[in-house]
């Protein structure tokens, strides 16, 4: 803690804003940090706000939604008050990102090797020349084969595993400080998706470049990231070190994904869904947001929202009966 | 499409937006209302054209001829003095109804031709939509002016050709909306089910392709009344002297240099019209296929 | 690039047959007229003589499948007929006309782009916004105006009160014919704008929503340089065949706007050969004109081709047959 983390989002709301001065809020109050060369991930059910945040942090939010209060500090600079020009500097060079589908990601009509050279091009200023040579080579470092030949392909051209790595080529040409990754392999095959997951990791590694991986997959987490934060209903409600959660989870939700989730490890644990689905945005239930689906639930649960508390070392969940329920029952 | 929170977010919130549209009553949906209000204003001012003003609109007094506007004629006279406000009014008359009357004829045989070649397809198919390829080639106001040219000029061949022109634009609406209605599952169970053709095709089929050709009708009633208008000024409309708006521009165009409003009225007459019905057609594509539009 | 474009020749071939029906609709045409159509190829005084070896040279005695052939024959060897009113060959009154028309409407075609384009740009950037707004209306208002209503909108606007430009007519240098032609080119365009501007601010809103401008913006691609790489090339697709489709709408608006400003091209050749009643110059434009959107319509393929490579109408051929 010494140390200043990479990047620091506080206190980050996100929402909609009515015409009438309304709020529709879709992300409460988020916290967490990522120091460098961190791998961090962010698992939730879709809705849960997960990428909404992600989207935040890279300047790409959609029409409507905002960031209604809180910061997002990146070496120490608030991105959220720091001006268009300033921050479009960073995007490329410091901040990169990768997207869920690779087949709409790319541009269908430019070449794929143009489209790995634009940022070095723009951010390094390169020539058109030195730009596809690096391009070239960092098709080359993400394993696609005959790479001179393929930068001259269209993205319609190459399979979903090609596509993703030339997204992962694309992202780290400029060799990011932080790589923004929204589901980037839920769109590919299961094996594909493990070799790219290994690209992913190998080439961070290598660059010191640190991962936010947002996914719906507990698997990919486990994989893929040292910290965790689970994500539902537009708030954190566990975070700490995926080992540790994975072995002991500390909040329902937390339990619950985990509980429903196929593990290969234990062939005979049986799968338990969670009952119900999570909350609209538009109508989100007064007290804990989970409380509704909770077997666990107590009244006060639906009458107040628990905040986000250090239950472990290194561990923090919103739960109000998070030592009641896990001491009683161990994992 | 991808489907990050993000999306989905943006993606309820339009579904809820959309679905308070639909819901909405059609009175309330501004562009439908602005469109009917200017069309039944258009529609009350054909029917009672005669009583609006004193003047007739085709006796000539060419000792008033060319006046500036006064109290007595509010837009002047044209060269045979007649009053330009009373042909104004008149006009409507013959462009409103030609307009509506004009889309009848190619309604029905195009869609017709359209959704029996969408049904059943193969060779009646392949013959339509060749010959629908050739009156493609022509473009609308060559075809027009070349066939009133040849049939003659007259409201007749007004109608007739438009009709031969028009009939293919309908055909391909309602072939491509069959083909799409041939494929969905309580057609398809229909089919199988033994119903006959012309049932399926009347019953169940109909009703769900014409929305899009009523409102493909109102952009063609505005091409048509511009045909018509196109025609009038070109001198192979309605025979003078009766007063139609293209006519007037032609007469008016002549004194361009001295009085303007001349052709300029005429001209806000037609964009007007085509204003209302254009709203109507946008209106009524709300309320019809709510879903298609973006 | 070039192995993309190796449908052209199959599209040609496919073009044949519409090119014949075209024939025959033209050659029906003449049939139309009250009356022998000898009568109405020659004119209400021809002298009896010339009507029948007019008669005889068309073979109206013969059945009408023959009469096609010998009209499709004389069409082959470059032969419409005579006119009328200008006693010569209708080919060579044709021929000269062809390209005054043809740079009407390219020079229409590029002022509606140079319009177009910015507007609906700025029209997609704020989807309801005022620019939006004022976009919707330029385009709900010039579908509704006559285009010959324009064109005389703009000579009292821009050649009488102001005197810009000229009334009409075509000037003699190349310079003048584009100082001439302004006026009705922009005419033209104003009656194209419309289409183009929906079109294209549809398919701007489209992908301007899509992932891989999220990509670019994360690359830190912004502004006019976002949508010159980015965004205009992947709208611009759809909007061609729009284009395509009512390009033979703009020629047959050009027609009459030639005729409002005097332009020496095909339609001012049509609309006095209307009043003249010359048919066989009516019958010759027509035949033109219809060929050439056949023309049109292989060119936009082609364009479309270049523009987007996913398309490859030649492997649609292929599997079509």
């Amino acid at each position: 803690m010494s140390e200043q983390p990479l990047l620091s989002v506080r206190g980050l709301t996100l929402g909609i804003r009515h015409k009438n001065d309304s709020v529709t809020t879709i992300v409460d109050g988020v916290d967490f940090e990522v120091a460098e060369g961190e791998r961090f991930g962010i698992v939730g059910e879709s809705g849960s706000g997960k990428s909404l945040t992600l989207r935040a942090i890279a300047n790409l939010l959609p029409r409507g939604v905002e960031v209604l209060s809180g910061s997002i500090d990146y070496r120490g600079r608030d991105l959220v008050r720091m001006p268009a020009d300033g921050r479009r500097r960073l995007a490329g060079p410091e901040i990169a990102m990768i997207f869920q589908e690779p087949m709409t990601a790319l541009n269908p009509v430019m070449k794929v090797g143009e489209q790995i050279a634009e940022s070095p091009r723009r951010h390094l200023g390169l020539g058109k020349e030195e730009a596809h040579r690096l391009a070239v080579e960092m098709m080359r470092r993400t394993g696609i084969p005959d790479p001179a030949r393929r930068a001259h392909a269209y993205p319609h051209e190459l399979s979903g595993g090609l596509r993703q790595r030339i997204m992962i080529a694309m992202a780290l040409s400029c060799s990011p400080k932080l790589l923004l990754c929204d589901e980037p392999t839920t769109a590919l095959d299961v094996t594909v998706q493990h070799q790219v997951l290994r690209l992913l990791e190998r080439l961070c590694e290598d660059t010191g470049t640190a991962l936010v991986f947002v996914t719906h997959d507990l698997g990919v987490v486990n994989q893929t990231c040292r910290e965790l934060a689970v994500m539902y209903a537009g708030g954190i409600v566990e975070r700490g070190k995926v080992k540790e959660v994975f072995a002991d989870p500390r909040h329902p939700y937390t339990k619950g994904l985990l509980d429903s989730a196929p593990d290969f490890d234990r062939p005979d644990h049986e799968l338990v869904a969670i009952p119900g689905f999570p909350p609209d945005v538009f109508d989100r239930p007064a007290g804990c947001a989970f409380a509704p689906r909770c077997v666990y639930a107590v009244d006060h649960c639906l009458e107040a929202s628990p905040p986000l508390e250090p239950v472990l070392p290194d561990r923090e969940a919103a739960c109000f009966e998070s030592a009641t329920i896990f001491e009683r029952t161990p994992a | 499409m991808s489907t990050p929170t993000a999306v989905l977010v943006g993606f309820k919130a339009r579904r809820r937006a959309s679905r308070r549209r639909s819901l909405k009553p059609w009175y309330r949906n501004g562009t439908l209302m602005a469109g009917i209000v200017i069309v039944a204003l258009l529609v009350l001012v054909a029917l009672c054209a005669p009583l609006l003003t004193p003047y007739s609109p085709i006796a000539q007094h060419l000792e008033d001829a060319l006046q500036a506007p006064s109290a007595a004629h509010w837009l002047g006279t044209d060269k045979y003095g007649r009053d330009v406000l009373t042909r104004l009014l008149w006009s409507t008359r013959v462009d409103l109804r030609i307009g509506f009357l004009a889309v009848f004829i190619p309604f029905v045989v195009g869609s017709v031709l359209g959704g029996l070649a969408g049904y059943f397809g193969g060779w009646l198919d392949l013959i339509v939509m060749r010959i629908v390829d050739v009156f493609f080639a022509f473009p609308f106001y060559i075809m027009v002016i070349v066939l009133v040219f040849v049939l003659g000029s007259g409201e007749a061949s007004i109608y007739l050709a438009i009709a031969a022109v028009s009939w293919v634009s309908y055909a391909k609406i309602i072939r491509g909306e069959v083909l799409v209605a041939k494929q969905q599952d309580y057609v398809v169970a229909a089919r199988l089910g033994g119903v006959p053709h012309a049932t399926i095709l009347l019953r169940h089929i109909g009703p769900n392709v014409l929305s899009q050709a009523i409102i493909y009708a109102m952009s063609d009633i505005v091409m048509d009344i511009m045909a018509i208008v196109t025609l009038g000024y070109l001198g192979l409309g309605i025979a003078p002297p009766t007063a139609e708006w293209g006519s007037m521009i032609l007469d008016g165009q002549e004194f361009i240099t001295t009085q303007w409003e001349q052709a300029t009225i005429p001209g806000l007459a037609v964009v007007v019209t085509s204003l209302g019905l254009s709203l109507l057609g946008d209106g009524l594509s709300d309320l019809l296929s709510p879903d298609r539009r973006k | 690039m070039l192995h993309r474009l190796r449908f052209v020749p199959g599209r040609i071939v496919q073009a044949i047959p519409v090119a014949i029906g075209v024939t025959i609709l033209v050659f029906l045409m003449s049939h139309l007229l009250p009356g022998n159509p000898a009568v109405a190829l020659l004119g209400d005084r021809a002298t009896p003589d010339r009507v029948a070896a007019l008669s005889k040279h068309l073979g109206l005695d013969k059945p009408l499948w023959l009469q096609y052939l010998i009209f499709l024959g004389n069409l082959l060897r470059g032969s419409l007929g005579e006119s009328l009113s200008y006693q010569q060959p209708v080919s060579g009154l044709v021929l000269h006309a062809v390209p005054v028309t043809l740079s009407l409407l390219l020079f229409a075609l590029v002022l509606s782009l140079l319009i177009s384009v910015p507007l609906a740009g700025l029209a997609a950037t704020r989807p309801g916004g005022a620019r939006d707004l004022a976009a919707r209306t330029f385009t709900l208002l010039g579908q509704g105006m006559p285009q010959f209503w324009v064109g005389i909108m703009l000579i009292l606007l821009l050649a009488v009160k102001v005197r810009a430009f000229p009334v009409g007519g075509y000037g003699d240098t190349a310079a003048d014919h584009l100082y001439y032609l302004f006026l009705p080119a922009l005419t033209l365009a104003i009656a194209m704008c419309p289409t183009i501007i929906r079109s294209l601010r549809a398919s701007t809103i489209q992908v301007l929503g899509s992932d891989y401008i999220g990509t670019a913006r994360s690359k830190g691609i912004a502004g006019a340089q976002l949508f010159r790489t980015h965004v205009l090339r992947n709208a611009a697709i759809p909007t061609v065949s729009i284009i395509g489709v009512n390009l033979g709408y703009l020629v047959g608006g050009s027609l009459v706007i030639e005729k409002v400003f005097a332009v020496p091209g095909l339609g001012s050749l049509m609309v006095n050969a209307i009043f003249a009643r010359d048919f066989p110059i009516i019958q010759a434009v027509a035949l033109f004109v219809a060929l050439f959107v056949v023309v049109v319509g292989i060119l936009t393929d082609i364009v479309y081709t270049l523009l987007d490579p996913r398309v490859d109408l030649a492997a649609a051929q292929g599997a079509a047959s």
